[in-house]
């Protein structure tokens, strides 16, 4: 049987802003098994950024309930949620958000500060996550030193270097020309198909979802069923 | 573990010039409260190096100084051979009949003139004092108008050096040596024959004050107790050492005015770093966020900003430390209230004020950086994300 990384039900984001009563997620009901590969796509505002917080617990539902490997996450306290992020999800952003006064190697390193690691441990990690991502000669490298491509392998050197069981990539290709693009994706489907990584991306586009080994369209806050695609 | 440290310092050099600006205002703090404690501190080691604690000083009863107290030979005569007073290898009592008076002479800083004090003392008065040495000259001669000034009066009062003449008195009194009392407030004293002085101030039969030593320190107490308790003699005897340290309140005026300003500068230095700590905190929203997303806690966000506004005051701190650096061990002057003369003393810049000041500056830094690190920490993860 298929293990599950992330149940939803009838999962519901409501807020209000400027007086109007916004719905960005409406009954949403998805199942994400371990190992897969999952491309959230939709029009903007459809609610896919939104499935993804939800997802990290970086925003709360208003209905229905999310588990994430097994764990109700809105059961947890804010430090013990913290914590559970750091151990099971590397995320990775559209903009990088790499730390831009410390290099490379210090970027992949900060995640581990909050584990039991000692230092020597911490940078063989880091290092080894750089080589990974073809970055193992950049490692004292700042940000600013890097292309924007290479910027994002090392987020996702960052976002991988606790092995956690699920990756999540916010629009990792948004930002980066083709080729950056092409090698980010190459990177991301390495880890789902060599080291079994459940990866969810949001994206707006449809060849960076063709690397995913499933599509999941949403539109208007509902999450349509498999294959079904939006009516424009 | 919380964020590295090298987040914070690197954070403040990238953003040098806040960095710095931030920072000197801090300094500038410092350096007022630590000049103001430099100022007291030398102004108290003068006071307490003066005294020794075998010496009793007998005074008038009720008199808070030697310049408002009254002393007759006759009264002289009669404490000199109380039990319990040392005496030299000669074998005479060690007391001495002193009298006290100011003079006028035209200083450094204030060329009108400033009040000195004058002792007038006999070779047994300069006997007991074994820590005043003759740095230029000699001493005084018995019977003539000659007078030896304190290192401190040579160096702020330009007609006092060797040589020239001083007129007070009924006369022109020669300058024939430069005295050296180490720390004492002595070096802002002029020496001069106890009789001499006595009669050209017209107060041969009532002088000032006695100076006697005890064999020991119990001997001391017994001894200010004794005078004390003496009908006959009525006068009221307290340890050199007591005398002086009760002087040091001519500190206290301009202690409250610089610790005043010191508070009043500081309020703006806390604002300074807080308004740093502000921009910080929304410039660096995204990384907040990005922090949060990694599993650092809100706690170690707060930690973090906190301790890079502390360390912010901490360069402050030091900067300010450095800044006034340059004053120790430089000679200033200011009236002493008791003796409504002035009193010349050295900055004193030591270990424990610094360790104040670079404390002030950190608390500063503590109070400023607090809320806006507080900001930091409260802000929710979507929110920082988004902020530009």
């Amino acid at each position: 049987m298929e293990e599950t990384v992330i149940q939803a039900r009838a999962l519901t984001k409501e807020f209000v802003r400027d007086e109007f009563h916004i719905i960005a997620l409406q009954d949403v009901d998805i199942d994400i098994h371990k190992g897969e590969f999952v491309a959230l796509m939709g029009p903007s505002g459809s609610g896919k950024s939104t499935l993804l917080h939800l997802i990290a617990a970086m925003d709360y539902a208003t209905g229905g309930e999310i588990r994430v490997l097994g764990e109700n996450l809105r059961a947890l306290s804010d430090r013990e949620i913290a914590r559970w992020r750091n151990h099971n999800v590397g995320f990775i952003f559209q903009q990088f958000n790499l730390i831009p006064v410390l290099t490379a190697l210090e970027n992949v390193e900060l995640p581990l500060k909050l584990t039991n690691l000692n230092k020597q441990e911490r940078l063989d990690h880091a290092t080894t996550a750089l080589k990974l991502v073809g970055l193992g000669d950049r490692l004292g490298h700042f940000p600013r030193q890097l292309s924007g491509g290479q910027e994002q392998r090392v987020a996702i050197a960052r976002a991988i270097v606790t092995d956690p069981a699920l990756i999540l990539a916010d629009e990792p290709t948004g930002n980066l020309d083709a080729a950056s693009a092409q090698e980010v994706l190459s990177i991301l489907s390495r880890l789902n198909k060599e080291y079994g990584k459940t990866i969810v991306m949001v994206t707006h586009d449809a060849h960076a979802a063709r690397s995913a080994t499933k599509i999941r369209h949403l539109e208007k806050g509902a999450l349509l069923p498999e294959g079904q695609l939006p009516a424009d | 573990m919380a964020i590295p440290l090298s987040y914070n310092l690197r954070n403040l050099v990238v953003r040098k010039t806040t960095t710095i600006m931030t920072a000197l205002g801090i300094a500038l703090t410092v350096a007022v409260l630590l000049s103001i404690l430099a100022l007291v501190d030398g102004l108290r080691t003068a006071f307490t190096a003066s005294g020794n604690p075998l010496h009793v000083l007998v005074m008038r009863k009720g008199s808070d100084s030697e310049l408002t107290s009254n002393f007759t030979r006759t009264g002289y005569q009669d404490l000199k051979f109380k039990a319990g007073i040392a005496r030299n290898k000669a074998g005479e009592p060690m007391a001495s009949l002193e009298i006290v008076t100011v003079i006028n002479l035209p200083s450094v800083s204030n060329p009108d003139g400033s009040n000195v004090t004058l002792r007038g003392l006999s070779p047994i008065g300069i006997e007991m004092r074994e820590g005043i040495r003759i740095s230029t000259g000699r001493w005084f001669e018995t019977g003539k108008r000659e007078v030896v000034v304190g290192r401190s009066i040579a160096a702020r009062f330009p007609a006092s050096t060797l040589g020239q003449k001083l007129r007070f008195g009924r006369g022109e009194w020669e300058v024939v040596g430069i005295m050296d009392a180490g720390k004492s407030a002595n070096n802002s004293e002029i020496f001069a024959d106890l009789n001499q002085v006595s009669s050209d101030f017209q107060r041969t039969e009532v002088l000032s004050a006695a100076l006697v030593r005890a064999a020991d320190a119990v001997t001391a107490a017994a001894l200010v107790n004794d005078i004390n308790n003496d009908q006959r003699l009525n006068m009221g005897a307290r340890t050199e050492v007591e005398y002086y340290e009760s002087q040091t309140s001519s500190a206290l005026p301009i202690q409250f005015l610089g610790m005043f300003i010191s508070a009043i500068m500081a309020v703006g230095s806390s604002f300074a770093a807080m308004n740093t700590m502000y921009a910080a905190v929304a410039r660096r929203a995204r990384e907040i966020g990005t922090l949060r997303v990694l599993g650092f806690s809100r706690g170690s966000i707060l930690f973090s900003f906190f301790v890079e506004s502390v360390l912010l005051a901490l360069f402050g701190g030091v900067l300010g430390c450095l800044l006034v650096l340059p004053l120790n061990g430089v000679t200033t002057g200011m009236s002493n209230f008791v003796t409504f003369s002035e009193i010349a003393f050295d900055f004193s810049i030591g270990f424990p004020i610094m360790a104040t000041g670079v404390t002030f500056a950190v608390v500063l830094g503590a109070l400023g950086g607090f809320f806006p690190a507080r900001m930091a920490s409260k802000k929710e993860i979507l929110v920082a994300l988004r902020e530009v």
